[in-house]
């Protein structure tokens, strides 16, 4: 439970922090709330050479009003979105389901972005960044782009953030009144990992679903959209035998572990609950 | 130009508190006055073993074997020694020459049992994952972590034995040299057994799983070794429950005399029986401190504490219950497979043994047969985790009652009624051979069904049945009890335990009226500075403040048999008593001195002796200290002391008992169990401390529930501990546990003169079976039966899947058969 020696270095900009991730490649890692990474060096899963500490950035931090989406920086913690006003207002089911990542000293120390870079498909904001069509803005060495939600989780615990690049912002539309939201987790002591989540947004218009979106958490390598779910329920009728029916099929497409928590059957059986549970509370149903 | 008037000195120094008050002495036993070890608990402000620094200190890490069960081919730690930082490394085979006897096991169960060599550093043959391999030596713990990566060892895997059933046919010894992995047969009989499950209107048979527990407690292990090596001398601090022991078998183990040796447990961070133990990295860091002749530490990492600190639980048992139809029950047998692991630690084969006493709980009935074989396994070895094996034979026992109720059709409590010991009829002896010496199960159960409402709770039950409701409610009993406070020396003997059950205990009165209470108990969070505090200030009138608690250092306190078993206070405890009783006397002949007066004329009470008959001549007996201090002016012959040491010897265990309700809500989509309402009522005597005696029953309620629903160590086929984070161990939280409802009935004991029982494992033993029978009874109509633990939501689900695939019978196949015929025996049951 001791990590391997590495160098540490604190860059007090982002291009700094790019330039760092250039001079050590791939033995540079960057530290965010360390929560974890720190395991992982802790548990020697991962031995960086060096670590490149975001904490000293401070454009990293905060909630910024950008017009029709809000601009969260990378280094904002769990605690702080919780508690942002504008995300409450605006992107309510993150922060409602921010709230329930882990316990507070997780709270107080995980990043959005180290949660989102990190890529873990049993995190529970993979997921709903997916749900709510985030995009992530990634700065390297010849500046800026951004990748869509739906690009952005490659494989286990991969994500498309290069080597030399830093997640420096998550961009999340706001979304009006007419949604509906609820973050489904099932865990089997509070504050544990999820053995299953489901993010469910819907938006209603005269009895019907308009739209409704469903994100899975641990249900795979990456977060996934129950899209077969989203399809059947575009434009039915916002009942619950509808949603019932919709909700079966939220297992379609997805590849769940088996591990000492759940097996692979059990996980798919606790998609369609939760996704009917989900969406029953999301659409006021 | 003022006159001393010796009554105002007199006044004044006790309004500076200096004597106190203690002719308005309150009596303390049963309050709670604020823990007086809290605030450097709390705070971690103290000296736990890693906080300690010693110049000079030096930092060992163990490698450990990654394989179950496997030769070691080759091993080379020579390029660790040249690792930076680095000052020694050493295999089994260094270090082979310096042990002179293995750890050790100090409860041969049987003459014959086999107890195969333990070495603190493996040679040749690794036995679990986790097994000590090689250790390094290092100025500061992370060189020597580091170092550890450039040992080279060669294993050749041998098969894992992982089974308890197949590792019983021998075809892996875990053990070549003792040519079976079978490590004792411990058979009990008492009663006629074959003729009365002949004549048995029903039999239930049932097999039950104890799955094994990791105890988790929240300091971790640390060891430091502080050596004089010029006098060949050594102070070894642990975090261990039992420095005394602990003592006793250093010397053993390494051949440095006992006298050379001095142990201390500064404060502890829980150990719940994992710390009641003699361990490798303990034997190790006291012979590194004497090869190199530097202080050494080592401190566990929490992975290591899951690998390499011992296990609780781990058991198959096999249990039959005759009755009669009106459901009179006529006998007992049990027949349990216990997971040894790979060593026999140091009360390993004990643990179920003790289990075999409790087995008949609180019932009465005339036939009954147990027997236990001890398995050995390429798993961690096992030991007494809280309870030990008391919390296994009150499952089982728990368990088939309600098992045997369904099967007759009446209600579980009913059906404890008409089994249990009435209140007229203590003291009651067993069928054990035990002696229960008090108590009142009626009484407690019907507080405890009070305080639940049962009967509302029943209908409740029933509503949700007949409208299907996704979320059923069940309800489940466990009416306990157990034995503690071990424990008698001569019960002990004819147990083949090692040692005795005695404690001890020495009252100082210091000159100005102090008193210090050495005690040979060692807490490790029971509180003992505050409970054996309001003993020693109530038996001698002084304040609770002047009382200072010492315990844990052999220097200090060079008697002692420690704190496992809920024995500290009804034998450490009754020692301070009897201790204190010593001090009185000897107070009380230099008092009559003082006041010229016939020690028979002398009354004691609120720490004062006065005269009969003209009360205002009395000294107090902190006034008594300090004259004998002064030594000026005693009886003729008298030492000047009145300290006094007492050592009790307990003649019976004490036997709390208590009545469990515990009401869960299974959610039948999930399988998500949640604990509704949990009530207890506990039967632990006299109470010293009722704030500390409801610590206690929380914790205990919260380790059982965590047995029941949450907690599993897991191995898988080739023997890796697959649990080996607290993200795959689930230790439940506050946010996991009800507002649990507790209360007391008093029975006070008969066999000390506090009336006091043991509380340290109570809720532990009695919560298990309460949750599991209520998760049973609220699936019970879906035509679930049993349910391994722990109650998972997936095992829960899965059973609910079985019972709808097999129309209503999930679990019994697996699990057992019950015949309702009349005559019908074992073998028409099997
Ligand atoms: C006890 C515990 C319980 C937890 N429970 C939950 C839970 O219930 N649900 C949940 O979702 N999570 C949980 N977590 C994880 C927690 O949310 C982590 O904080 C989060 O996953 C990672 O965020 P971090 O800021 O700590 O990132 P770090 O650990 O610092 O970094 C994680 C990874 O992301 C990379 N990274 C970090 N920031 C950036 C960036 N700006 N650009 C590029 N790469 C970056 C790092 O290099 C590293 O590889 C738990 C963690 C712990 C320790």
């Amino acid at each position: 439970m001791i990590p391997a020696a590495f160098d540490y270095v604190r860059p007090a900009s982002v291009a700094e922090a790019v330039a760092a991730l250039g001079e050590h490649g791939d033995e540079a890692k960057l530290l965010a709330g360390g929560h974890s990474l720190l395991p992982l060096m802790k548990l020697r899963l991962a031995s960086p050479g060096v670590v490149v500490d975001l904490g000293r950035i401070p454009d990293l931090r905060g909630v910024r009003d950008d017009g029709d989406v809000l601009a969260i920086g990378a280094m904002t913690t769990h605690q702080a979105v919780v508690a942002d006003p504008l995300v409450r207002e605006h992107v309510p089911l993150l922060a409602h389901t921010t709230a329930m990542v882990g316990d507070p000293q997780v709270r107080n120390r995980g990043t959005l972005g180290g949660a989102l870079a990190h890529g873990d498909a049993a995190g529970d904001l993979p997921a709903v960044a997916q749900v709510l069509e985030a995009e992530m803005v990634l700065e390297g060495p010849s500046g800026r782009r951004t990748v869509a939600a739906a690009d952005f989780f490659v494989d286990y615990l991969t994500t498309a953030v290069g080597e030399d690049e830093v997640l420096v912002e998550v961009r999340v539309p706001k979304y009006g009144a007419g949604w509906g939201y609820r973050y489904e987790k099932f865990n089997r002591v509070a504050q544990a990992w999820a053995i299953v989540g489901v993010a469910a947004m819907v938006r209603r218009e005269n009895g019907t679903v308009a739209e409704a979106r469903v994100g899975l958490t641990n249900m795979g390598t990456v977060p996934y959209r129950a899209r077969a779910t989203e399809g059947a329920l575009a434009g039915a009728p916002a009942d619950a035998t509808t949603l019932a029916t919709a909700a079966e099929a939220a297992d379609q497409g997805t590849d769940p572990p088996s591990d000492l928590n759940a097996q692979a059957d059990y996980r798919r059986h606790l998609a369609r609950v939760l996704t009917r549970r989900a969406l029953e509370a999301a659409s006021g149903a | 130009m003022s006159k001393i008037d010796p009554e105002e000195i007199v006044e004044e120094i006790e309004e500076s508190g200096q004597l106190g008050h203690p002719d308005h002495h309150v009596p303390l036993v049963g309050q709670a006055p604020r823990r007086k070890e809290d605030a450097r608990l709390v705070t971690g402000q103290t000296n736990w073993t890693d906080n300690i620094q010693i110049p000079g200190l030096l930092h060992a890490a163990v490698l450990r074997s990654p394989m179950a069960h496997a030769r070691i081919t080759s091993i080379d730690v020579s390029a660790a020694r040249e690792q930076p930082g680095v000052i020694a490394a050493f295999t089994g085979a260094d270090l082979q020459h310096h042990w002179a006897g293995g750890l050790p096991c100090a409860w041969p169960v049987t003459p014959d049992m086999k107890q195969p060599v333990h070495l603190p550093l493996a040679v040749d043959t690794v036995r679990y994952v986790g097994d000590a391999v090689a250790v390094v030596v290092a100025r500061d713990r992370y060189a020597a972590a580091d170092a550890l990566e450039s040992i080279d060892v060669e294993y050749e895997p041998l098969p894992a034995v992982i089974d308890l059933e197949e590792a019983l046919t021998d075809a892996t010894l875990v053990h070549e040299d003792q040519g079976t992995n079978r490590a004792f047969d411990w058979p009990f009989e008492a009663g006629e057994v074959d003729a009365t499950f002949d004549a048995a209107e029903v039999v239930v048979k049932r097999r039950y799983f104890q799955q094994r527990l990791i105890p988790a407690a929240m300091e971790p292990r640390a060891v430091v070794v502080a050596p004089i090596a010029a006098a060949d001398e050594y102070t070894v601090y642990s975090a261990t429950q039992i420095p005394h022991i602990l003592r006793v078998m250093l010397a053993l183990v390494t051949g440095i005399p006992e006298q050379k040796l001095r142990v201390v447990a500064p404060d502890v961070g829980g150990g719940f029986g994992s710390k009641l133990n003699v361990y490798a990295e303990e034997a190790m860091a006291l012979i590194l401190a004497k090869v190199l002749g530097r202080p050494i530490k080592w401190t566990e990492s929490r992975s290591e504490g899951f690998q390499a600190t011992i296990h609780g639980r781990g058991q198959i048992q096999d249990v039959e219950i005759a009755a009669t139809r009106d459901g009179r029950v006529t006998g007992l047998k049990v027949q349990l497979l216990a997971d040894m692991g790979a060593y026999l630690q140091l009360v390993t084969p004990g643990v179920p043994i003790l289990g075999a006493f409790m087995f008949p709980g609180i019932y009465k009935f005339d036939a009954y047969r147990f027997g236990c074989t001890g398995v050995f396994t390429t798993m961690t070895p096992t030991d007494a985790y809280r309870g030990a094996g008391r919390p296994e034979a009150t499952f089982a026992i728990e368990r088939i009652m309600d098992d045997l109720a369904t099967e007759l059709g009446m209600d579980p409590i009913e059906l404890r009624r008409r089994n249990w010991i009435e209140h007229h009829e203590f003291p009651f002896d067993t069928i054990c051979g035990l002696t229960y010496d008090s108590g009142n199960y009626e009484a407690a159960t019907d507080r405890a069904l009070e305080l639940f409402d049962y009967d509302g709770l029943r209908r409740e039950q029933a509503e949700r049945r007949e409208r299907g409701d996704r979320v059923q409610l069940g309800l489940g009993t466990s009416t306990f009890t157990e034995m503690c406070g071990l424990a008698p020396s001569r019960v002990l003997g004819s147990l083949s335990y090692g040692a005795g059950g005695w404690e001890a205990a020495s009252i100082r009165m210091l000159p100005t009226g102090k008193v210090e209470v050495v005690t040979g108990s060692t807490p490790h969070g029971q509180g003992h500075e505050t409970a054996w505090s309001q003993i020693a200030a109530d038996a001698l009138g002084v304040p609770f403040e002047d009382v200072e608690v010492l315990h844990g250092d052999t220097a200090v306190a060079p008697k002692g048999m420690d704190t496992y078993g809920s024995r500290s206070l009804t034998v450490g405890g009754i020692a301070v008593v009897k201790a204190a009783e010593k001090v009185i006397e000897k107070a009380r002949r230099v008092a009559a001195h003082l006041l010229e007066a016939d020690e028979r004329d002398l009354d004691f009470a609120q720490g004062t002796f006065s005269v009969r008959g003209s009360p205002e001549a009395s000294k107090t007996i902190q006034e008594v200290s300090l004259a004998v201090f002064a030594a000026h002016d005693l009886p003729d012959g008298m030492e000047p002391s009145i300290d006094a040491d007492s050592v009790f010897d307990p003649e019976n265990f004490s036997f709390p008992h208590g009545t469990h309700l515990c009401a869960v809500e299974v959610d039948t989509e999930t399988g998500f169990t949640r604990i509704h309402r949990y009530v207890c009522v506990d039967d632990v005597g006299n109470v010293v401390n009722p704030q500390i005696v409801e610590g206690q029953v929380h914790g205990g309620l919260a380790q059982g529930i965590a047995q029941a629903l949450y907690e599993e160590a897991v191995y898988d086929p080739e023997g890796n501990l697959t649990s080996g984070t607290f993200v795959d161990y689930l230790v439940p939280g506050a946010p996991d546990l009800p507002a649990f409802v507790t209360d007391r009935t008093v029975s006070p004991s008969t066999t000390n003169p506090l009336g006091v029982k043991g509380v340290g494992e109570a809720g532990t033993i009695a919560s298990t079976p309460a949750v599991i029978n209520a998760v049973i009874d609220a699936l019970k109509p879906l035509g679930v039966t049993d349910m391994r633990m722990p109650a998972s939501p997936e095992r829960v689900w899965r059973a609910i899947q079985e019972a709808n695939a097999s129309g209503g019978s999930a679990g019994q196949a697996a699990t057992g058969t019950t015949t309702l015929t009349a005559q019908a025996g074992p073998e028409a049951s099997a």
